[in-house]
């Protein structure tokens, strides 16, 4: 238990709207081990982003979270936010999916930076600014000390996002949550991009989440992986194995739709069908109808995530080698 | 900024310059004249008169000899009130009516932003609800009728404060006449101010500031009100020209010894060059707190100072 810096149980998230309410997130468990890098992987509205926002206390006012999620000895699921505000930007960190609006446009940069040493850290205004040139030259930022003095939209997107970096690792967090933080940029700056993840992440010892809908980014930079569908964790497991021998329809239906990966496909295979609405998830398992190994079990009970050799679990009744027949 | 500012400067003067002209010869195109009366001038003495004022002259004559007055700073004779000069008329009644709306400027703004600050964090709980409703009425009844039942509740059933007339010194004749002129200014600034707040908070940069455990007050304070602020800044310029030129008539309302009674007086007996000589003071005055305006505007929003 004491080499996992962060522990999450049975995390749920529920948004209340007029007369019913929505689950984006149900029963999600997982452990994020000192210094490694989960990646976090499924389609649009899968709950990825809200799992941990929800885990952050950033969601919607009509958002709640239940479950644990236990950082060190401490549960950050439903504390209040003047105490969740020791650890948020400390020791837990987030960077966000659109580095063009996370950045306050009335502030300069280091305005934003400082403000995280000399609240957490305790730095006086001086020695904080001189530690955010730092980093900022750190995230690889030219002439740190004049681009301290620009505001946002003086800097391109991916700029923005190498400041959100360095804004996110200023104290050195044991855990460092990225949502899709390549999506938005360039495809020549997201490999760049990665790589300074990667090298920061080790250097600090930080443990990263990696959420992405693009199996490339994990292929590059992950230790495990969690697939989602729904609002749930379909299969996890060490990403070799689940790129060579994925054991749940879903994931291979990923594999065969993400290039580079598809090799052992002859050609690019989009899943068929839609994402599943929320509000009307399918009876039995949610992924049946566009499932191509669906059989009469999968329509009447929902599979439970269970273990499959070594660090690996999938939600899917199927025993069968997937590999054989062609995903619908 | 400095640059920015001269910028703005040089713009608004020829503003000022059409805003005079066009002034000028609409208040020539309505009917009747300064001399019309019931009982009329003898036409030797109105020959006397007019020309005294110019008005024998072809209009445009007029205009150029007006303009070239305002330009040594002369604005003419009062054409009402004989003995004074349009000038010294104002420097008699400018005093109180700018302090009077300055003063429910200031106070006004500062209510509307805060007020619009709680509703906004209070959204949808009964602070927000409270407030909702006084804005309502400040925003839907007009000054006039506002001034008449302030005047009754306060002035004459309750008796707290005078209803009306001015006491020189006594701030306590000058809460009802503030009160009145503050009301629809605070509850504009409010409204905005809430809505633009409601969306600051929901914004991306916001949850990034939460995100980095700043704390709920620092949050607010440093991340976003500034921004929140923008959309209430650009009214600030038009309500202002509201509350001044209400205050106009507030002043007639309560009996206060402003600009207001002398220039209610000149629009209704044609006095030429009063009206325009307070219209001009007026607008000149719009356009500086304008620019004030502008430029706390530029402040707010890093983007506006470059382009
Ligand atoms: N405030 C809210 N009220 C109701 N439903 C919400 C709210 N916020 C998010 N949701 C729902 O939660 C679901 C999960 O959203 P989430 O943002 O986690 O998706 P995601 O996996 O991050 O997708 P993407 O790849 O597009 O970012 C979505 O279907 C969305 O409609
Ligand atoms: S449980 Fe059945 S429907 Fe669901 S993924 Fe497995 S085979 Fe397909
Ligand atoms: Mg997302």
């Amino acid at each position: 238990m004491s080499d996992y810096v962060l522990s999450i149980q049975d995390l749920s998230v529920t948004f209340a709207l007029h007369d019913t309410e929505v689950q984006a997130v149900r029963e999600m468990n997982f452990d994020l081990r000192a210094g490694e890098t989960l990646a976090v992987v499924g389609e649009s509205g899968s709950g990825k982003s809200q799992a941990f926002l929800g885990i952050m206390g950033l969601l919607a006012k009509n958002g709640r979270a239940t479950g644990k999620a236990v950082l060190g000895d401490v549960n950050l699921l439903g504390m209040a936010p003047s105490r969740l505000d020791a650890y948020r930007g400390k020791d837990i960190a987030m960077i966000f999916q659109d580095p063009m609006t996370s950045l306050n446009p009335s502030l300069k940069i280091k305005t934003q930076l400082s403000e995280v040493l000399v609240k957490h850290r305790g730095f006086d205004t001086r020695k904080a600014e001189m530690t955010t040139i730092e980093m900022l030259e750190r995230v690889g930022i030219p002439e740190p000390a004049k681009r301290a003095n620009a505001y946002p939209h003086e800097m391109s997107g991916g700029m923005r996002q190498r400041v959100m970096i360095a804004m996110a690792l200023l104290c050195q967090p044991k855990i460092l949550i990225a949502d899709e933080p390549t999506t938005a940029l360039d495809v020549t700056v997201q490999a760049q991009m990665l790589d300074l993840f990667k090298t920061l992440t080790e250097d600090f010892g930080t443990s990263l989440v990696m959420i992405t809908h693009d199996l490339g980014v994990v292929a590059g930079v992950a230790d495990r992986m969690m697939v989602m569908y729904g609002g749930r964790a379909v299969e996890k497991g060490k990403v070799d194995d689940l790129f060579y021998d994925p054991r749940h329809p879903y994931t291979l239906g990923l594999l065969h739709s993400t290039p580079h990966i598809a090799h052992r496909a002859a050609r690019l295979d989009p899943i068929q069908g839609l994402p599943p609405s929320l509000e009307h998830l399918p009876k039995g398992c949610s992924f049946n109808p566009r499932c191509a190994f669906c059989f009469d079990r999968c329509l009447e009970e929902r599979p439970p995530l269970t273990p499959v050799g070594d660090e690996r679990e999938k939600a899917c009744f199927f025993e069968g080698p997937l590999q054989s027949k062609k995903v619908a | 900024m400095l640059r920015y500012a001269t910028r703005r400067v040089l713009s608004a003067l020829p503003i000022a310059f059409i805003a005079v002209t066009v002034c000028f010869f609409i208040l020539r195109a309505a009917p009747g004249g300064p001399f019309d009366s019931d009982r009329p001038l003898p036409p030797e003495v109105l020959a006397n008169v007019r020309a005294y004022y110019n008005l024998d002259q072809p209009l445009f004559m007029q205009y150029l000899l007006y303009i070239g007055g305002v330009l040594r700073g002369d604005l003419g004779p009062s054409m009402s009130s004989y003995d004074f000069s349009v000038s010294e008329l104002m420097a008699i009644g400018m005093p109180f009516s700018l302090q009077l709306g300055l003063t429910a400027f200031v106070i006004a703004t500062a209510i509307g932003v805060i007020t619009g600050m709680i509703a906004a964090v209070y959204k949808n709980k009964w602070p927000d609800y409270m407030l909702v409703l006084v804005v309502m009425i400040g925003v839907i009844v007009p000054n006039f009728l506002i001034g008449a039942l302030l005047q009754l509740w306060f002035g004459v059933y309750l008796r707290w404060l005078p209803a009306g007339g001015w006491v020189p010194g006594s701030w306590a004749h000058l809460v009802l006449p503030v009160a009145v002129l503050s009301w629809a200014h605070a509850a504009r600034i409010s409204r905005l101010m809430r809505g633009s707040m409601i969306e600051t908070l929901g914004t991306n940069y916001v949850r990034t500031a939460r995100s980095k455990g700043l704390g709920e007050r620092l949050v607010l304070a440093r991340h976003a009100i500034k921004p929140a602020l923008i959309p209430v800044v650009s009214y600030l310029g038009p309500g202002l020209s509201y509350l001044l030129t209400g205050s106009l008539v507030v002043e007639q309302i309560f009996g206060l010894p402003g600009i207001g009674r002398y220039f209610i007086q000149a629009a209704l007996n044609r006095d030429y060059g009063m009206v325009l000589g307070t219209t001009l003071f007026y607008m000149l005055l719009i356009i500086a707190l304008n620019l004030i305006v502008d430029l706390v505007y530029a402040w707010l929003d890093p983007k506006v100072r470059y382009r």
